[in-house]
């Protein structure tokens, strides 16, 4: 070929153009302002420009990436330096036309978030001229220094990426859960070392750890394989004394590892996109506050929450059956917003006038009562976490049980293909209603306890964007996987909630994360096995992505890794 | 005789019609209960279908955009919406400097036209770009994938052009011709909605001249047929496709103003729910039949205008208003469950594409 032999310009320009544009787009949306307040490293590196420097460094790899793509052989290392350099030049520059631009024209009346800030923040705090030479230097010592890091050999260039991952992550959980300011330069390159040096430990280690699990006896393997999961029974269960505010987070990831490991049914397994899950979590919380608050004058009979808990897993599993008799008929895409059209219609119901001497209204429903235990009220967030969790535990259970069931098995066939799947004799009617019911069982479930966490309802918590949540949580962490949904529940769930200055971005981010997601890793982070070789279909041999799958599962790191 | 029927009849079709007798019996009770109370005269009819009218015609062209690309790649462009808010929004910036400029009342027909030109381009932008981005590479992938893709592509165009544009509602200019209204015979017609209607109708009858009748309308409908054959026949099926969103990104942008121009305001979440209810609206008309969404637009139109008034108002309800939106949706169930073929198109929502 013609372009192996030459150095291609195009390329780095054109992945710096792209960088570039996610730069002007996450400053014009105001991310890199409103994240500016909070350190990574106390006085040197602000979250914003972290940000920044991130869109650098994806300039710098993926320079690098298209010129190894663009030659056969592997390029000289300069050419890739000069690449990565060149990626990261261009992306600042695109930043740089924007702060010129900006100072001759007042952006301000057009993008709300063009402000002088945003333009100190970009200049680097060095005015004008000063600055934006900073800048396009920066720039280019961050697409060479990443270019440098891709043309390491891979141990020492892994060791030195995970280091440098560390810091930004552990600053993050310091200053989210223990309100501490951001590391000190001292405690980023400890953590860097730490992270760095772990790295090349483990490297060592590992191989021998196993040549000495191999030498064990089936007994003794067994032995560890227990004491891995008490202890990692033990992290969990200990998990709330964080605090209130951590486990406060922890609640919400719960609730909503609840609600995903139902649509897990309806989407993953029975391969139902149901867009209107909301309307069952809705059903579950509306019925919990009707029988126990004592603001509902109507039913003069009060539950306690255990009493009620029954009642509001079986209205939501009813309502799972009454809302998917009518569309049993429809496939793929109609369903979506069939179910989509429930959701709102639930919610539309619940503020209407027409229902509001039984439901409250647009007023809701308050004065929900806790759950009592004996002499335990369960009224704060770390004994609610425990509610949570054992709510979560015995889903889950159920989820994986039902899975490789005669029931689950048909689910997938189902999913497959309708029309093979009742040839084989699969009652389609009853399959179907049973997944729409256990899907809306688990979410009806999240709804009652999320009415007695927050002890009153409204029908504005129960908009589609919950729905959109919930698909978003169990297709980034992996469709038809159930561990998958307990990462994307801490993904998408989680790191927002400590992330509270991209709350306003946060739909924003799912949306990326969606079509991201769908165009590069359809399988999710944690995926299912059988998923997964299907979406691969005919790229590389199936025992490969067989192959490649267990270890990733025997990795859970390289998850964490491809999410950042 | 009684065996032979109930063996054809299974026992949840036989529930379904059940449902739709009741329904259909709630409803006649209720329409004439409001009709016997005398509540509205005739001019309140004619007010109300008037504004449907209208409302109608923006989900129709709306609507087009959803039947288009659905008829071609068997896809529900979830973002389409998005599209439609696109254009308006950032067509505000140009029509309030004409405002302020005072361009918009001293050449209000040229003013207006430079802010359609302008939406619409930038709705085609967007739907092209969605196209390329988005969908393309997924082509060939299993069909709930570019759905997922879509919903994504949606919420992160609304999110995307709060964080630009910021969160707040922005005023529309309405330049002082359009302001008032006019009374022909007995009827009185606010010139706004008067406009809308004769532009939307102006523009169905447009596409619907460019698909039958126009060498790149025959390739879209001999696309959407088969595209392999047609790929043989020497159509270049791919700028057939971005020519398909091409058209639906300019109705939708030029929608959008016309929108905002009625309801004198623009949010980023404004084609959220306009863009449900087109589809809707595509589907009671059949989708991928162009004819049907203008139809089915229309009628949605006014259906969810006049309907909360004559039907709910009689059953006693408060404030029927309010569920002005639920009723679309109601009608989008009924529709796919009684007939899934829509008004004129064939029938798809249970067959596999």
């Amino acid at each position: 070929m013609k372009t192996g032999s030459r150095f291609n310009w195009w390329s780095p320009i054109k992945m710096g153009l792209l960088a570039g544009a996610v730069g002007l787009l996450i400053s014009l949306t105001g991310m890199v302002e409103a994240s500016n307040n909070r350190y990574i490293i106390i006085g040197v590196l602000s979250l914003g420009q972290t940000l920044l420097l991130l869109t650098m460094v994806f300039a710098g790899y993926m320079g690098v990436r298209q010129a190894r793509i663009d030659q056969h052989s592997e390029p000289p290392r300069l050419w890739l330096i000069l690449s990565g350099t060149l990626a990261g030049l261009i992306t600042n520059a695109v930043l740089v036309a924007l702060v010129i631009f900006g100072s001759f024209v007042n952006l301000r009346n057009i993008f709300v978030n063009a402000s002088p800030a945003l333009y100190d923040i970009l200049t680097l705090g060095l005015g004008v001229p000063a600055g934006l030479i900073g800048l396009l230097i920066a720039g280019a010592i961050v697409g060479a220094l990443t270019a440098l890091l891709m043309t390491l050999p891979e141990r020492p260039s892994r060791a030195i990426a995970l280091g440098l991952g560390l810091i930004p992550t552990v600053a993050i959980l310091y200053s989210a859960l223990f309100a501490g300011r951001g590391l000190s330069i001292l405690g980023a390159v400890v953590i860097f070392l730490l992270g760095a040096g772990g790295y090349y430990l483990w490297g060592t280690w590992q191989p021998r750890m196993e040549v000495r699990m191999a030498g064990l006896s089936a007994e003794q393997q067994h032995m560890v394989q227990r004491g891995k999961w008490a202890l990692g029974a033990l992290i969990i269960l200990l998990l709330p004394l964080l605090g209130s505010y951590p486990s406060e987070v922890l609640d919400l990831v719960g609730l909503f590892v609840l609600m995903g490991l139902g649509l897990n049914i309806v989407v993953g397994f029975a391969g139902l996109l149901d867009l209107g899950y909301v309307a069952f979590f809705a059903i579950g919380a509306y019925t919990m506050a009707v029988l126990t608050s004592p603001e509902i004058a109507w039913l003069p009979v009060k539950l306690t929450f255990w009493g009620a808990l029954p009642f509001a897993a079986l209205a939501a599993a009813l309502s799972g059956i009454i809302l998917g008799v009518p569309v049993l008929g429809m496939r793929g895409d109609y369903l979506a917003i069939v179910t989509l059209g429930f959701g709102e219609i639930i919610r539309l119901l619940a503020l209407s006038d027409w229902l509001k001497p039984f439901i409250g209204g647009s007023n809701g429903i308050t004065l929900i009562p806790k759950p009592v235990i004996g002499p335990i009220t369960l009224d704060t967030p770390p004994t609610l976490y425990y509610l949570i969790l054992a709510g979560s535990l015995v889903v889950a259970f159920v989820a994986i049980r039902v899975k490789d069931s005669r029931l689950g098995r048909s689910w997938m066939a189902m999913r497959e293909d309708e029309d093979v799947a009742q040839a084989m004799g699969i009652d389609l009617v009853r399959t179907k209603l049973l997944a729409f019911a256990t899907g809306a069982t688990f979410a009806g479930v999240a709804g009652a306890i999320f009415a007695t966490k927050l002890t009153s309802i409204y029908p504005h918590s129960f908009n589609l964007l919950i729905s959109i949540n919930v698909l978003c949580v169990i297709i980034v962490g992996g469709i038809g996987s159930i561990p998958g949904v307990i990462v994307g529940a801490l993904f998408l769930v989680g790191l927002p909630e400590l992330l509270r200055e991209f709350a306003e971005y946060r739909l924003m981010m799912y949306g990326a994360a969606l079509v991201f997601m769908m165009l590069t890793r359809p399988e999710g982070l944690w995926p299912e096995a059988r998923r997964k070789l299907e979406l691969h279909e005919g790229e590389p041999s199936p025992v490969g992505a067989l192959e490649e799958f267990e270890v990733r599962e025997a990795e859970p790191s390289a998850a964490g890794a491809s999410a950042e | 005789m009684l065996q032979r029927l109930t063996r054809r009849v299974s026992g949840t079709t036989l529930f379904m019609w059940l449902i739709g007798i009741a329904i259909l019996a709630v409803v006649v009770y209720g329409t004439i209960a409001t009709l016997a109370s005398g509540k509205y005269g005739l001019k309140d009819w004619t007010d109300l279908t008037i504004n449907g009218l209208a409302l109608g015609g923006i989900y129709a062209l709306i609507a087009l955009g959803y039947t288009l690309v659905y008829g071609i790649l068997r896809m529900i462009n979830f973002a389409h919406g998005e599209v439609f808010m696109a254009g308006p929004m950032t067509a505000y910036f140009i029509i309030t400097a004409f405002d302020e400029s005072g361009f918009l009342n001293r050449q209000p027909i040229l003013a207006l036209l430079i802010v359609f030109l302008f939406a619409a381009a930038v709705s085609t932008t967007i739907a092209v770009l969605l196209e390329r981005i988005a969908y393309r590479p997924l082509r060939r992938a299993p069909r709930l994938v570019p759905l997922i893709t879509a919903i994504g592509a949606s919420f992160f165009l609304q999110y995307t052009f709060r964080g630009l544009f910021g969160s707040g509602i922005k005023s529309y200019p309405l330049p002082d011709i359009l302001q008032g209204d006019w009374t022909v015979g007995p009827i009185t017609i606010l010139k706004i909605r008067a406009v809308v209607i004769v532009a939307a109708i102006i523009m169905l009858v447009g596409l619907y001249i460019f698909v039958q009748r126009t060498k790149v309308g025959k390739a879209m409908q001999a696309v959407s047929e088969d595209k392999d054959t047609s790929a043989l026949m020497g159509i270049d099926v791919d700028s057939v496709i971005v020519t398909t969103f091409v058209v639906g990104g300019a109705l939708a942008g030029a929608a959008g103003v016309l929108y905002a121009l009625m309801f004198r305001q623009v949010t980023f979440i404004m084609g959220f729910i306009p863009g449900l209810k087109a589809f809707t609206a595509a589907v009671l008309g059949g989708i991928g039949n162009v004819a049907g969404a203008a139809l089915g637009g229309l009628f949605l139109g006014i259906a969810e205008s006049v309907f909360p008034n004559l039907v709910l108002d009689g059953l006693g309800i408060p404030a029927p208003y309010q569920l002005r939106d639920a009723l679309a949706f109601v009608l989008l169930v009924l529709v796919l469950i009684f007939r899934p073929s829509g008004i004129l198109g064939e029938r798809l929502a249970a067959k596999k594409a």
